[in-house]
């Protein structure tokens, strides 16, 4: 692993007193190595914003330090931090052009002016602003301005680029094109950046990592697809994609397989951790596109009838009641020529599962 | 022509139909204009009306006692400058004229000057203030104006006399055995300036601020710029429209004080309004006093334009 280039220790943030108390974060800590696309992702209110704010030094922890490359910066005012911020609404400069706005920072640090303007270049190039560059604020759209936005924070070439929300104003085939943007921004300039969304599908396209936060605790770290696939808690999988909670029983665990007898009866076998040993009751999750439509009651291990089913284009939900009451949500692709919704028998739905769909929730 | 027009179309002419949608047009404009015309009536009546008169008084003779005699004359225009000794019957620059011409602009410059130091920090504390509490600190900036001008001067004079309360109470409190001069000396006075022009300075500088976008002093501080270069080049770049007004809306009137001097400096110190006041009373001299009117509503307006032509140069670029 390399370097750490964000280190987050034990630290909590309180804010207001007495009645008005609210605590944004819970002694929190957490590891970010450089040149990673690390993402917080949560719900709104859940502390990840706070995090931000803790590292750019626009708040000081109640408790616990803050590291940048190994050296405490905690209580150091944001402009002794060779960090950078990209705001949610941008905050951009409205009495300066284009150019003087990414040159803003260069300015402050003192940079020759040769350097500036060649630095100012580079960054308008970098972001594909090149025209644009002596245009006022107020003349240029949304995703330009997010563009200049963003050569602005890179310009002073930062250790750590934070970035709050910076795609939440945009419409969705621009955020889908900035997505890609940030990562390929990410992967040139080999920055650090921090990147920080309630937008579960944005999380799991850009990030090297992702930890999951609520209420101020930090639910899981791991990369997208172990988020994804292997979800800790309940919250992290609910959060995450749309899941089927199911109850079942561990009927054996041995050599890293549990074998699970589901509410139906049958019994099916997944691969857990070597070290997670479940017993009795425990929740399952099963993602919507790992079940499959079976042909018959041998071959199924769920049964039900269809409630609804909700066309999609490139495939079809069916939302399923089943025998023992419990709701089954599965996604079954259309092909070219038929829904999937002909393929399926409302009153008996079987449904198999492909191999390791089932996951169990520590919790 | 078996189609029927409507009445109301047939009446005009087809050719004219644009000058129709011209009308249609322009009325809501018009209207906006006739919005206007009250108080541009009253201007015109009680601001240009007057001003003409004083303007022509200015070319007249004095009369004996008060007044003028309708004869053309420079004398009062020459007056504003320029004195004759009447014994010698020689004419030089006249320096009592040009010490109250200082005085009262350099009163006006500190006035400015000293509003801006008071004001600019009350108005950024009640811009951050959260936005309910902010009515309620305008509202205390506003009290002053509930009470006559003539009555919060006396006021002052009440505090800061030699028996004044200030004193009784420095004295009282052993920190000073004699009492301090501080009514009719010039501090009184730029004192008393601070006092009445502060929420004229306040208000407008509040008004910018309250637009201004607080997220842009973390952008600041983000890249690099200290508390000093974030007001510098972010904060007050922004908030100059708010500064010029209040500069404007303190500096005019004060260039023109009269009642402040005239009760906290005691006559003493004489500025371009009592000067005036002076030529229409005990000096007699209506001719003067129009051309020395005339003399601060041109100085004022170079003032304004310098000042505007100062303040409104574009900030250097980096292109």
């Amino acid at each position: 692993m390399s370097p750490i280039a964000i280190r987050v220790e034990n630290t909590t943030k309180i804010y207001g007193e007495g009645k008005n108390k609210v605590i944004a974060l819970k002694n929190v800590t957490i590891e970010i190595p450089e040149n990673e696309f690390f993402t917080l992702l949560g719900p709104s209110g859940c502390g990840k914003t706070t995090i931000l704010r803790l590292i750019a030094g626009f708040e000081n922890p109640t408790k616990g330090k803050v590291y940048l490359h190994g050296d405490e910066i905690t209580g150091y005012p944001p402009f002794k931090r060779m960090i950078n911020t990209v705001f949610q609404n941008y905050a951009l400069f409205p009495h300066m052009t284009v150019a003087e706005n990414i040159a803003f920072g260069l300015e402050m640090l003192g940079k020759p002016k040769n350097e500036i303007k060649r630095t100012v270049g580079e960054m308008l190039g970098l972001v594909k602003m090149d025209d644009l560059r002596n245009r006022q604020i107020s003349q240029i759209s949304g995703g330009q301005q997010q563009r200049v936005a963003l050569a602005r924070a890179l310009a002073p070439k930062p250790k750590v680029l934070l970035l709050d929300e910076p795609l939440s104003a945009l419409d969705q085939k621009l955020r889908k094109e900035m997505q890609i943007e940030l990562k390929r921004l990410q992967s040139e300039t080999g920055i650090t950046f921090i990147f920080v969304t309630h937008d579960q599908e944005e999380a799991l396209t850009m990030s090297d990592r992702i930890a999951v936060m609520n209420e101020g605790e930090i639910l899981q770290i791991g990369t997208p697809h172990e988020i994804y696939r292997q979800p800790s808690e309940r919250f992290v999988a609910d959060f995450i994609g749309e899941t089927n909670f199911l109850n079942a029983e561990v009927i054996g665990c041995n050599n890293g397989i549990a074998t699970l007898r589901l509410t139906s009866g049958k019994t099916v076998e997944t691969i857990i951790k070597e070290d997670f040993k479940p017993q009795g009751k425990v929740t399952i999750v099963i993602r919507p596109e790992h079940a499959v439509l079976v042909e018959n009651e041998e071959e199924c291990l769920l049964k039900g009838h269809l409630l609804d089913s909700v066309y999609f284009g490139t495939d079809m939900h069916f939302h399923v009641e089943l025998e023992k009451g419990e709701r089954f949500m599965l996604r079954i692709q259309n092909n070219p020529d038929e829904k999937a919704a002909s393929r399926i028998n409302e009153k008996n739905i079987y449904i198999g599962l492909q191999k390791n769909a089932v996951q169990i929730l520590k919790d | 022509m078996g189609l029927k027009k409507p009445a109301n179309l047939s009446e005009n002419p087809p050719e004219s139909a644009s000058a129709v949608l011209k009308t249609e047009k322009n009325r809501p404009e018009r209207r906006r204009w006739l919005l206007l015309s009250p108080a541009l009536l009253l201007l015109l009546l009680a601001a240009s009306g007057p001003l003409l008169i004083v303007l022509v008084y200015s070319f007249l003779t004095p009369a004996d006692y008060s007044g003028v005699v309708w004869d053309f004359s420079l004398e009062g225009w020459k007056g504003v400058i320029w004195q004759r000794d009447i014994f010698t019957n020689t004419i030089s620059l006249s320096d009592a004229h040009l010490r109250v011409l200082v005085r009262s602009v350099k009163l006006s410059f500190f006035t400015t000057a000293l509003t801006l130091v008071f004001g600019f920090p009350t108005a950024y504390f009640i811009a951050t203030r959260p936005a309910k509490k902010r009515s309620f600190w305008l509202f205390l900036i506003t009290i002053p104006f509930w009470t006559n001008l003539l009555i919060r001067t006396f006021a002052i004079m009440e505090v800061i006399r030699n028996q004044g309360i200030l004193n009784s109470l420095l004295i009282h409190m052993h920190l000073i055995d004699a009492p301090l001069q501080i009514l009719y000396t010039d501090f009184a006075i730029l004192a008393g300036m601070l006092y009445v022009y502060l929420p004229l300075m306040v208000l407008p500088i509040y008004s910018s601020m309250e637009r201004f976008d607080f997220n842009l002093v973390e952008a600041g501080y983000d890249l690099y710029a200290s508390r000093r270069q974030t007001m510098r080049h972010i904060i007050l770049p922004l908030v100059r429209p708010g500064i010029v007004a209040g500069s404007i809306l303190v500096f005019i009137p004060s260039l023109g004080a009269y009642v402040t001097p005239r009760i906290l400096g005691g006559g003493k110190s004489m500025m371009l309004g009592n000067l005036i006041e002076l030529q229409f009373g005990q000096g007699n001299n209506w001719p003067l006093g129009a051309a020395l009117s005339f003399f601060l509503l041109m100085l004022t307006m170079i003032f304004l334009f310098v000042y505007i032509r100062l303040t409104s140069k574009s900030v250097k670029s980096y292109a």
